[in-house]
């Protein structure tokens, strides 16, 4: 399979007429209020450097203005940026001419936005087809696909409402349907579900992931909250005034918070949906009656063996194999030790 | 004692062009005009001609249609735009009443007239319109010039007009869409400006060329806006029939003017209100049809 990752270098964003002016003096060490008191401009980013991996979800944390969105912008460019390169199967995006940048944001990437940001005037399937027409493809063929992505994400029949018809969950699920349809590498989903309610956020969650299953596309995700990146990041990193303050899988991150702003964060974590059972196993053979996938959650073990009225179970790994044991009081240990700090 | 009779005279007079100079100054600038329409009016009256051409035949055609049929087509014109019976019946009862006060013939010439100006209108000012909304700068130097088309006396700019072309159709014309192409351009570029933000990214993530974002975006989502601008163009060619009758236009201006001139109550009223009903009319329509354009995009909440 084709290299899909997407490598971020030294990207710096300083926002304001003459940024390039400055970023010498944040290199140096200049901090985002200086910067704002003394010369007026805002930094936006500062030094990121992440490595998001091929056909997994990346997901990028942080609160309100802590720059992530920012950040999203410059994958495919709708933010230009100060210094630094973007990187897609060798090319840096930050280089690209204008009509170069078009096609790449024809073919390469498609994106999912918070407040929706459909068409008003164009009917469901009219909007979900936005993005091939736009690359040229026949409407008979664009109709067709369209039809086939409304079917995938539930819109079957509503095809020709009109966004305004539709709830907010369903107008998202037209934004994703629009994105999926362009069959692009890249899927940047700018907090997506952020705008959702709690049970439709989940929902939404779901159709994500069970889609992911089979496309295996590399997502780019932003979102504020915790529990979402935790869900449905393979990768997550953690921004905070524009610089990412920690990076790594979420159970990484909730086992290491870098600093007290994350372990402030990490504290109200359901642990036991984080942590893979392989990192408090104790390895070699078991002996029990029950086994549970390399891989799951503790949550997942600790349900097994309560239904099964068991005190442990066998790791096995896909082939079977048995790599190690967990007990009962082990899974309990791991589920309510606070995080370290 | 009046303080201006204690100040040096500079300060109490304005300091002014001699008498001489001033006159000077203004055969100057009439002598140059006319200097330039002698040399250049032909060229000007050829560049309009296909307009004088366009506006006669469509003028003819309105006037030999057989009334019945006219009514018709309007009834139907007028109920594909507003969707409303009270409008539909409505209008054909006031031209019938126009007909019947013999009216008929000044009402289609008066029909022909802003229907033209109004196509005309539509066919400059919402490409200018347009080109307004891209660039702030041109945005700076066209404002002000609608500025001045939309608050100068209309009778000023007749002089030009009567100069360069004379007294004839096409002079009224011309007179007729300068008036009332201002709110058709203003309202395309301010329509466009207001798009949001939000879709205009979403189109721009999706790869869309400026063109694309344009036609597929852009003018589809200012429609409602546009189409506010063509309605005010619309009444404000209707407001300018009368003015523009002075130097020829033809239709009901030209009786209002006639009775303006020898004082007749009777033929100035049922001139002006024929004026007022077709305005009423084209207002209505033209409201509806806009709000139908704009059923979708209103935002619903919940």
């Amino acid at each position: 399979m084709d290299d899909h990752s997407i490598e971020v270098k030294g990207l710096y964003k300083i926002f304001g007429p003459n940024g390039g002016n400055y970023i010498q003096a944040v290199k140096d060490g200049m901090s985002k209020d200086e910067l704002n008191a003394e010369h007026n401009h805002v930094l936006g980013l500062k030094n990121i450097n992440i490595h998001m991996p091929s056909a997994k979800i990346q997901v990028i944390m942080g609160l309100s203005g802590s720059g992530k969105s920012t950040m999203i912008r410059h994958i495919n460019r709708l933010i230009e940026p100060t210094v630094g390169e973007v990187i897609f199967q060798g090319e840096d995006v930050c280089q690209m001419s204008k009509a170069d940048l078009q096609e790449f944001r024809r073919h390469k990437t498609a994106m999912v936005f918070q407040k929706f940001a459909l068409l008003p005037h164009r009917t469901v399937i009219d909007n979900t087809l936005f993005g091939i027409e736009l690359q040229g493809v026949a409407r008979k063929e664009c109709k067709d696909r369209a039809m086939h992505w409304l079917k995938r994400v539930g819109l079957e029949g509503f095809e020709d409402n009109y966004p305004n018809q539709l709830s907010g969950g369903m107008q998202q699920r037209v934004g994703l349907a629009r994105a999926l349809n362009n069959d692009a590498d890249i899927l940047l989903m700018d907090e997506a579900f952020s705008a959702l309610d709690p049970l439709i956020r989940m929902d939404m969650q779901s159709i994500l992931l069970e889609l992911q299953e089979e496309l295996h596309k590399t997502i780019v995700f932003i979102t504020h909250d915790l529990d979402e990146a935790l869900r449905l990041g393979d990768r997550i990193a953690i921004l905070r005034d524009g610089e990412v303050i920690q990076q790594g899988t979420g159970q990484e991150i909730v086992l290491n918070p870098a600093d007290a702003y994350i372990a402030d964060f990490v504290k109200e974590v359901n642990r036991g949906r984080v942590i893979k059972v392989d990192t408090v196993m104790s390895s070699g053979a078991g002996k029990s009656a029950v086994s549970a996938p390399s891989g799951s959650n503790l949550e997942d073990v600790a349900k097994l063996l309560s239904d099964n009225s068991k005190n442990s179970a066998n790791i096995v790994d896909d082939r079977g194999a048995t790599i190690g044991e967990i007990t009962m009081k082990a899974v309990i240990d791991a589920m309510v030790t606070p995080a370290k700090h | 004692m009046a303080l201006k009779d204690m100040l040096p005279e500079v300060l109490a007079e304005f300091p002014k062009l001699g008498r001489t100079d001033l006159r000077d100054f203004k055969k100057g600038i009439d002598e140059t005009f006319r200097g330039f329409s002698r040399e250049y009016g032909e060229l000007i009256e050829n560049f309009f001609y296909p307009l004088k051409v366009f506006l006669v035949w469509f003028e003819k055609l309105l006037l030999a249609t057989p009334w019945p049929l006219m009514l018709i087509i309007v009834a139907v014109l007028v109920w594909l735009g507003a969707r409303s019976w009270v409008l539909t019946i409505g209008t054909t009862l006031s031209l019938l009443l126009i007909g019947y006060l013999g009216m008929w013939d000044d009402t289609m010439r008066t029909l022909a007239l802003v229907s033209v100006s109004t196509f005309v209108c539509i066919l400059v000012g919402i490409p200018v319109g347009i080109l307004m909304s891209k660039s702030d700068r041109l945005q700076s130097i066209i404002t002000p010039i609608l500025d001045i088309m939309q608050t100068i006396p209309a009778f000023v700019y007749l002089i030009p007009v009567l100069l360069l072309l004379g007294i004839g159709k096409v002079p009224g014309l011309i007179a007729v869409c300068i008036y009332a192409i201002p709110p058709v351009v203003r309202l395309t570029n301010l329509g466009i400006r207001l798009v949001d933000k939000d879709v205009l990214e979403a189109a721009d993530a999706f790869g869309a060329s400026p063109s694309q974002k344009m036609f597929k975006v852009q003018l589809p989502l200012a429609l409602a806006n546009l189409f506010a601008g063509v309605n005010q163009t619309i009444m404000m060619a209707l407001a300018m029939v009368v003015v523009a009758s002075m130097i020829g236009a033809p239709g009901l201006g030209t009786q209002v003017l006639k009775a303006v001139q020898n004082q007749y109550l009777a033929l100035g009223l049922m001139n002006g209100l024929a004026i007022v009903a077709i305005a009423i009319v084209f207002d209505r329509v033209s409201q509806k049809f806009g709000q139908r354009l704009q059923k979708h995009s209103e935002v619903v909440h919940g």
